[in-house]
């Protein structure tokens, strides 16, 4: 049954360009399993006869549209799809908020006294600091995480086929993993029911934004996006440097309260600067989880782990009797380090601002394109509703 | 046998599209991008063993190439590190220039072996570099004059016949 419902879903998945208004092919394409074959007979005859025309002629418009806004993941696209986020920002807000004020109120009335008191240093540092943090929180949010775009029609099509020649029996269905071998050890890829693909390794679907993102790490709602292959150096130097930042702020704040309150009460010397109070109360409570998570990071990047392995225990040795160690690491701590945060960085595969290729461009191929694609499904659907 | 006919153009225009193959990724070296190497049993009257092999390896020679961790890559990605990332945005990186020579590479290979045989190679980067798309064309003009005769004869008799009846 459940193979069944994949496939009807895959024919309905195709028309998934030309109608602007289904994003999201799943649940809403296929929902007429009335009379047998008729359905996927209903639709089809309008299509072919609008592309078999030539003109086009139809209600579309002829606006060539990117590949951003029909992406079916749960992403949100800015400045004409060069920036992207996931679908709820408000914690990212609050992130931002957070730094924004605390750096804000530490310029503006701590550093004064300070520079004047000690030394220009102080503001300089901090200003260099603020900057690197900024830039790389925005970098992590706003880049593609390494998201892997979904199969297309052919390739789930074939993929099928392949999946129901080695399974035989019928009534259910086959299993979907495949496993192989990775530097002499067993891993099992898990098929992905939305993408219509096998998993590669390190790969993991995002519930968050229904996307498979290359080298999972997690889903970080601090700064709204997933942490994955491609913006995990930026993540790592953006939670490095706030805790640099916040550690430093919080010493020069501590440092200006002493100064002021040499010679005065220490309780006028807070009434005069109630905005230092809130800084240290801000980073008091913040500095511990960053550095806490700084430090993890830091064992994840030196053995070559993701979070998501390291939750999930993947390559711990009690696992199975066997020991079994991580497939992924250079077995050496100066390797792994340099691998993560220095290694060539993979391009966006999502291809965010390319143009979505329409029926209509190259008539005569996607014409006998979509039988070929098609014929498995159609021909299983038959036979699925006798 | 025209040979002029076959350039890519043409050959999406003219030919009906048969079947795809899909060459599906070589974990066996870890995340690096590589890509089996066994001949697909479909190509067999398409295509030599030897020079379907010879471009898989090629490719494969090439993301090796782009994924490389070494000493350039480094001093990139502490270059990158220094400028808070920001050179990023206005640099190409080394993996986007072998990137581009692959498909260049593609393309020229499309053209001189994979074309003249009614094969065509799609850049794995547009498929997310999970697999290399071999579509296969069936000749309108040399296989079969009419259309309902390559349809019949092609390899899945229902997408044939899906094919001419929509005509």
């Amino acid at each position: 049954m459940k193979d069944c419902e994949y496939q009807q879903i895959s024919p309905g998945a195709a028309p998934q360009p030309a109608s602007p208004g289904a994003r999201r092919p799943g649940p809403a394409a296929p929902p007429t399993p009335g009379p047998g074959p008729a359905p996927p007979a209903a639709p089809a005859p309008p299509r072919w006869s609008r592309s078999g025309s030539g003109s086009g002629s139809g209600s579309l418009g002829r606006r060539p549209r990117r590949k951003w806004e029909v992406f079916p993941g749960r992403n949100r696209f800015y400045c004409g799809g060069r920036l992207m986020l996931a679908g709820h920002g408000g914690v990212f807000a609050l992130t931002l908020l957070l730094i924004l004020t605390t750096t804000g109120l530490f310029f503006v009335f701590d550093c004064p006294y300070l520079a004047r008191k000690l030394t220009l240093a102080i503001p300089i540092i901090a200003a260099i600091l603020f900057f690197f943090v900024m830039s790389c929180l925005l970098q992590t949010s706003f880049t593609d995480p390494g998201i892997l775009p979904r199969a297309t029609v052919c390739e789930a099509a074939a993929l099928e086929k392949q999946i129901d020649n080695t399974g035989s029996s019928t009534y259910r269905p086959p299993p979907r993993t495949r496993e192989v071998m990775i530097n002499g050890q067993m891993v099992k890829l898990k098929y992905c029911f939305t993408c219509k693909m096998f998993r590669p390794p390190r790969t993991s679907h995002c519930s968050v934004c229904d996307n498979c993102v290359e080298r999972f790490d997690h889903h970080c709602p601090w700064v709204g996006n997933c942490v994955g292959r491609r913006n995990y150096r930026f993540f790592y130097a953006f939670i490095l440097s706030l805790s640099f930042l916040t550690a430093f702020i919080f010493a020069c704040v501590v440092t200006h309260l002493t100064l002021r309150s040499q010679g005065s009460n220490f309780l006028s010397t807070l009434k005069e600067t109630p905005a230092s109070v809130l800084e240290l109360v801000i980073c008091f409570f913040s500095i511990w989880s960053i550095l806490g998570l700084s430090g993890f990071h830091t064992y994840l990047v030196a053995s070559n782990l993701t979070t998501n392995e390291d939750i999930k225990g993947s390559w711990s040795s009690k696992r199975g009797g066997e020991a079994s160690v991580n497939p992924y690491s250079h077995k050496s701590i100066i390797t792994n380090c340099c691998a993560v945060l220095c290694g060539p960085l993979p391009p966006s595969l999502i291809d965010r601002r390319g143009f979505v290729q329409s029926d209509t461009v190259l008539p005569s191929p996607s014409r006998s394109d979509e039988p070929a694609c098609r014929a498995k499904p159609d021909a299983s659907m038959v036979g699925g509703h006798p | 046998m025209a040979t002029e006919v076959h350039n890519l153009q043409e050959l999406r225009r003219s030919a009906s599209l048969a079947t795809k193959v899909f060459i599906q990724r070589d974990y066996s070296d870890g995340t690096i991008c590589q890509f089996q190497t066994k001949f697909p049993p479909e190509l067999d009257s398409r295509i030599e063993r030897q020079l379907f092999e010879e471009t898989v390896k090629t490719l494969n020679g090439f993301y090796a190439e782009a994924e490389k961790i070494g000493g350039s890559s480094y001093l990139e990605g502490c270059l990158a590190c220094a400028t808070a990332y920001f050179i990023f945005l206005c640099m190409e990186t080394h993996y986007e220039k072998v990137l581009k020579k692959i498909s260049r590479y593609i393309q020229e290979q499309n053209e001189k072996i994979f074309a003249p045989r009614g094969l065509l190679l799609t850049d794995p980067v547009e498929r997310g570099m999970r697999v290399i798309e071999i579509s296969i064309y069936e000749d309108r003009c040399s296989s079969g004059s009419s259309s309902s005769g390559s349809s019949s004869g092609s390899g899945s008799s229902s997408g044939g016949g899906g094919g001419a009846g929509s005509r």
